[in-house]
């Protein structure tokens, strides 16, 4: 069990009330039907599984249903950050 | 936060709305009608560590719109006499109406059930763009616990810290309860209302139930 801050709620709820959605920032190609088989699986199924920094998508999904990204040491479980949609993460790996 | 496009104000809404009440022919039902708890009061204990009861027949409405658009805001506060609460959970409370914040751009608004249709259509009148009002009335039924145990039953039933130190008066949380969600709100220092989805009414009820038993339970109705 840890405490994770929701940055629209604004204050700290326990993981119970969370959903994690995976990595975050996966950007949609602009032009599908130009993909690459290739490309388009990428998108579609390939996701990081880093030991150490990663970007995730969090859902608070027992409170105020929005969504919003977490950079989470994988290995301690340490969340280092939590950022709005559409913010760039200020903690990045080497 | 939206990518929809603010309509032009000369587009004429076209909502559908419906008065959900029926005629006096049909007696309304809320979800606890089946524990008869006219009856569990009357015979029940007089006295205990806390007090239950089913604020039956609320007329609830959610609202969402862009809470940084002063001119919806303004409209919102038109419809309903108060100002929506823009400060992360909090709740206002005037007169018959209460409006609790459940997210960036939501509210849940409570009214006695015969006001529903009407501050539904009222809301309707006054807002304009891109706004969501659903009258969700059927859905959900109203607990109210107090006395001076009642936070021993939350502690026991909610994951979230409801010490007034972090749970004032008029805070509400969207949270889990008894491994159901409820939207919390404390409405005074020993009293808190408890929004629940009618389709969980009667397991929440048995919850309360059992784990007030060690405090004594007083049921109103
Ligand atoms: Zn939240």
């Amino acid at each position: 069990m840890f405490y994770i801050y929701c940055p629209y709620c604004g204050e700290h709820r326990e993981e119970e009330e969370f959903h994690n959605h995976g990595q975050a920032h996966i950007e949609r190609p602009a032009d599908p039907d130009s993909c690459t088989d290739e490309e388009w699986g990428n998108y579609m199924f390939f996701r990081k599984s880093p030991k150490g920094l990663h970007h995730e998508i969090w859902d608070h999904v027992a409170g105020c249903r929005k969504f919003f990204n977490v950079t989470r040491d994988t290995v301690t479980y340490e969340i280092k950050e939590v950022y709005k949609m559409g913010e760039q993460p200020k903690v990045v790996a080497e | 936060m939206s990518d929809v496009k603010q309509e032009a104000a000369t587009v004429a809404p076209t909502v559908a709305v419906m008065d959900q009440l029926p005629d006096a022919s049909i007696q309304g039902q809320s979800p606890l009608f089946h524990a008869d708890l006219a009856t569990v009061a009357k015979n029940g204990p007089k006295t205990g560590g806390v007090t239950f009861k089913e604020e039956a027949l609320m007329g609830q409405i959610t609202l969402r719109l862009n809470a940084e658009n002063a001119e919806q805001l303004k409209a919102a506060e038109k419809a309903l006499g108060v100002a929506l609460p823009t400060q992360p959970l909090t709740s206002v409370v005037k007169g018959e109406v209460s409006v609790r914040w459940m997210s960036p751009d939501e509210w849940l608004i409570v009214v006695p059930g015969l006001k529903a249709f009407e501050v539904e259509s009222a809301l309707h009148a006054e807002l304009s763009g891109h706004y969501q009002v659903v009258n969700i009335s059927g859905g959900w039924t109203i607990f109210k616990l107090s006395g001076a145990n009642v936070v021993d039953v939350l502690k026991k039933s909610t994951i979230v810290d409801v010490h007034p130190s972090v749970f004032p008066v008029g805070k509400v949380v969207s949270t889990t309860f008894a491994k159901s969600s409820a939207i919390i709100r404390r409405s005074g220092e020993s009293e808190f209302e408890l929004v629940v989805r009618r389709s969980f009414s009667d397991y929440l009820w048995l919850w309360i139930q059992d784990a007030s038993r060690e405090f004594g339970l007083v049921v109103e109705a």
